[in-house]
């Protein structure tokens, strides 16, 4: 069983504020909970090197990310639009990054997209579309998971059915997973560990 | 007549096919370097600046960096035994000039019109920022790079000023349909100088049509 913890102390000064966050987050989900602005999505965007950090370090266990590019980092990224790649099938997004073709296989099987695979991600349904992303990210095979309001374009029952997927797959790869929400009711049904951003900062 | 004609059309043709790969391969080697970054806008401004420089300054500026006396050129003759000036590599120089402009403009809009978040994507996917730009940006933005190519290759076809300030205007070396054109004027041999503006004008009104086209399509996705 991995043990692995990420630490990150970011500050970068953005275009209308200053993410100034220290967190340390174990293998399970740790939520960033907060109002719109509050830097939930910078911390993310941060942690996986899309961001420059003004000062600051990104690690896990005793390795340094801080000066590693976004592609170097192993981690995961399912973003709040999904950013599946229009002109791929389902089958060629979820290829995109993976480390072997068991990797693709697997996810596809586990996340329910076997029947889908030639489709264009255009004529995927909300549910189906963040369920690409999540095998796409899985594919690659990270330690780290960042998932940013992955649930907020579904209805309530997809929403459910994604949670407990969500949960169960954190568990069982023992992934360090940061999970974006600015649903409190959200973080709750998922457990773990809970940030609360004002501000851009933890208070 | 058909075939003293059909010699400067040819050239037109081959020169501009040359010089929109050029262009073509400049512009996405430009893009790729300073995509996303602020020196993008002075590479943008001082490379679109044949758009609306008189043809005689820009073949000014080519004379001067290319001519014998310049060091490039000197060494370019040095190393082939050959000038740029008055001959078809000159030629294809200035159609590249006058083409670039029109090639870069539109594949850049095309590929910043791209969802950076796809980019952003990718990279968290495994992809360097070139993979990303050649993996996700460039396939989606095919269709205005190829509208690019298709205007370079019409403004290359029919360049003038340019071509004549560092190819000259030799029959059979450097000679193309608009300089052709403009010595049958010269000669007073309308029907000569008729049909070269009309297959000139056909070969901008295809060009044009398949832009168009593409737009259309590019909407209709």
């Amino acid at each position: 069983m991995r043990g692995d913890v990420l630490t990150a102390k970011l500050l970068a000064r953005l275009d209308n504020f200053t993410l100034d966050v220290s967190l340390q987050a174990p293998v399970g989900v740790t939520t960033l909970f907060g109002p719109s602005g509050s830097g939930k999505t910078s911390t993310l965007r941060a942690i996986s090197g899309l961001v420059k950090l003004d000062s600051g370090f990104v690690k896990l266990n005793d390795t340094a990310w801080t000066t590693l590019p976004p592609e170097r980092r192993e981690l995961g990224y399912v973003f709040q639009s999904s950013a599946l790649f229009p002109h791929l099938t389902v089958e060629q997004n979820v290829e995109f990054g993976a480390r072997t073709p068991e990797e693709v296989a697997r996810w596809m099987k586990r996340l329910r997209l076997e029947s889908a695979r030639e489709r264009k991600p255009s004529t995927l349904s909300g549910g189906e579309a963040q369920r690409v992303a999540l095998a796409r990210a899985l594919a690659r095979r990270p330690r780290v998971l960042l998932l940013d309001e992955p649930f907020s374009s579904l209805d309530a029952g997809l929403r459910e059915e994604l949670v407990g997927e969500i949960k169960e797959l954190v568990e069982a790869e023992q992934l360090v997973t940061l999970l974006v929400t600015h649903s409190r009711e959200e973080a709750e049904r998922l457990g773990g560990r809970f940030l609360h951003l004002v501000g851009g900062k933890i208070p | 007549m058909f075939a003293v004609l059909l010699a400067p059309l040819v050239l037109s043709l081959q020169i501009a096919v040359v010089a929109t790969l050029l262009a073509g391969s400049l512009a996405l080697g430009l893009i790729a370097l300073t995509h996303g970054r602020r020196s993008a806008a002075l590479f943008d401004a001082v490379l679109t600046a044949p758009l609306v420089l008189p043809p005689t300054v820009l073949g000014y500026y080519l004379l001067t960096v290319l001519g014998r006396r310049s060091a490039l050129g000197g060494a370019w003759e040095a190393l082939t035994g050959s000038s740029f000036v008055f001959t078809r590599t000159g030629a294809v120089i200035a159609a590249t000039i006058t083409a670039l402009p029109l090639v870069l403009q539109s594949a850049r809009a095309a590929i910043d019109a791209v969802d950076p978040t796809l980019l952003d994507a990718a990279r968290t996917l495994g992809a360097t920022r070139l993979a990303a730009l050649r993996r996700v940006a460039l396939p989606l933005a095919s269709r205005g790079v190829a509208a690019g190519l298709l205007l370079g290759f019409a403004r290359a076809c029919g360049d003038f000023g340019v071509t004549l300030m560092i190819a000259g205007n030799i029959p059979g070396e450097t000679q193309t349909a608009s300089l052709a054109l403009y010595d049958a004027v010269l000669a007073g041999r309308d029907a000569d100088a008729r049909v070269l503006a009309v297959a000139l004008t056909l070969v901008a009104v295809v060009m044009i049509g398949a832009v168009q086209w593409l737009g259309r399509r590019a909407h209709a996705r």
